[in-house]
């Protein structure tokens, strides 16, 4: 236990680095998840073919294999991005695919009548979408896309074993230098992750039995 | 083909525009492809030895042409195949275990279960393979294995129990009334439905746990990118790294691939035959419900399995 104590500084770091690692790569997943799924549902043929294959190429691709793409391949191809930067990199490619999937169910839950509505009235694809369908699917996948974002979370700790000194890193440091205490180590590394991933869990499931009361 | 309601069948000009679209598309992704082709085949410097370009034969020549090479890369997918088939026999035997104890009539029993399941299940996989691997000292074969196992094996748990939740009551008062005890009940009538209706979920899951065994390669584990790129990347020199990158790609992309698409045959299968409780997974244009983008895109599909699958 005292191992803890002595070294909650550098836990709080990696912490602050686990945290700004989600917000970062969080925020750009849910951009470029947005952008592909909107391209993924579009008329044009060669926007939603792009976007398909970028889906099923990234979520069948290993995490390690991104996010070493990104901190082992890039640096050898001569890119000088901070390790921080390629993980958010990897990490936001990782995730957008699964935000675009998350949305794309989301405007199929939609019911029909709200686009033959804003069709009726003579918006284009463009005004549909924008302006009655996604404000629409954006509330009813908050609860899928939170549980995005608990994943996007764990994944983070990934990013640790390339360079970046988030809460695995640190946790990984500690254990390698006190041998004696593992346990406690490694433990206060799994409540700094719990503290985040359960508050969110129970968030979802709220707003899920909301969301499921109003339709 | 277009059953989708947000916009109109094209008509010349609107085609004519699409057409346009697409070409500046595939002119962009092209540009963006040579760009790529270019860097990569300039010859390169590093440490005051110029390397030929990327495309050069002699940067693939050695490894694709050594048999040695393949037999590597084959016993590394050997690897992670082992684990991953290891990891979901026990991660399938956890989760019947975890439905069993949650549900369980003894809070004394519930209550620790939902605990220690919403633990599992709010951990970093790689996490817990550190901690098996340490704590454990078991080697890194099974700290990848019950890493893995422990994490999926709570993940199939939440989904099987939704599956039992969602059985119609009287299978169980049925089961009871016919003098089988709750647990027999439990195992011979509500499991087998439950886990058929929620085997989409499972085996989505299930490829999930096959990409995380690459995880493997952080804890040690001589899996196939371990394989790949540490062992036969400092066998063959790093002049190679980008070659072996290709290759671990390709073969994931290939066995990953075909697993998701078993995964949504199965789906769509499941929601042929049965419309009803199935509908969490269907496939919105075999059910023949409106939906708003039916018919786009290569599969068509409208909703998949993966999407319930976290990760």
């Amino acid at each position: 236990m005292n191992v803890v104590i002595d070294n909650l500084p550098s836990y709080l770091e990696g912490f602050g680095q686990t945290l700004s690692l989600l917000v970062i790569a969080g925020l750009a997943a849910l951009v470029v998840g947005t952008v592909v799924a909107v391209m993924r549902i579009s008329p044009v043929p060669s926007l939603s073919g792009f976007a398909a294959v970028y889906t099923e190429l990234l979520r069948n691709t290993p995490l390690t294999l991104v996010l070493f793409f990104c901190a082992i391949i890039l640096p050898y191809l001569g890119s000088e991005l901070p390790y921080f930067w390629c993980a958010v990199i990897g990490l936001t490619a990782y995730t957008s695919p699964f935000v675009a999937e998350a949305l794309r169910s989301g405007v199929n839950g939609v019911p029909v009548g709200q686009a033959e509505a804003a069709r009726s009235l003579g918006l284009g694809f463009g005004q549909t979408v924008g302006v009655v369908i996604l404000p629409q699917a954006f509330r009813m996948v908050i609860p899928p896309l939170i549980n995005v974002m608990i994943a996007l979370t764990k994944n983070t700790s990934v990013a640790g074993a390339f360079f970046v000194a988030e809460l695995f890193g640190v946790g990984r440091t500690l254990a390698n230098a006190n041998g004696n205490a593992v346990v406690a180590v490694l433990l206060a590394v799994a409540t700094f992750y719990l503290l985040i991933t359960i508050p969110l869990g129970i968030l979802a499931g709220r707003l899920e039995k909301r969301f499921a009361v109003q339709r | 083909m277009s059953a989708s309601v947000l916009f109109d069948a094209p008509g010349p000009k609107a085609r004519r525009r699409s057409r346009i679209a697409s070409v500046i598309v595939l002119l962009a992704v092209l540009a963006g492809l040579a760009w790529i082709v270019i860097t990569l085949a300039q010859p390169r410097e590093s440490g005051g030895i110029t390397l030929p370009g990327y495309f050069d034969w002699s940067r693939w020549e050695k490894p694709v042409t050594d048999p040695e090479f393949w037999g590597a890369v084959g016993r590394g997918l050997l690897n992670t195949l082992q684990a991953a088939a290891l990891g979901s026999i026990i991660a399938l035997a956890i989760g019947m275990l975890f439905v069993l104890l949650r549900t369980s009539s003894l809070a004394v029993v519930r209550i620790p279960a939902t605990l220690v399941l919403e633990f599992f299940r709010g951990m970093p996989v790689l996490l817990l393979m550190l901690f098996i691997l340490l704590v454990g000292s078991t080697g890194a074969f099974w700290a990848v294995v019950i890493g893995l196992g422990l994490y999926n094996g709570a993940i199939i748990g939440e989904a099987l129990r939704a599956g039992v939740v969602s059985l119609p009551r009287g299978q169980r008062e049925a089961g009871l009334s016919l003098g089988l005890t709750p647990l027999q009940t439990r195992l011979r009538i509500e499991f087998p439905q439950a886990f058929r209706q929620m085997l989409p979920i499972i085996v989505a899951q299930l490829v999930v746990l096959l990409k995380d065994t690459s995880l493997g390669y952080i804890v040690g584990y001589p899996e196939l990118i371990r394989t790949t790129m540490n062992n036969l990347a400092s066998f063959y020199g790093n002049r190679y790294l980008l070659t072996l990158f290709f290759v671990t790609l390709a073969i994931y992309l290939a066995v990953n691939l075909s697993l998701s698409w078993l995964a949504r045959r199965l789906a769509r299968r499941r929601s042929s035959r049965a419309g009803g409780p199935a509908a969490l997974v269907t496939d919105g244009a075999a059910t023949g419900a409106a939906v708003l983008v039916a018919g786009i895109g290569g599969a068509g599909l409208i909703r998949n399995p993966e999407d319930a699958t976290t990760e």
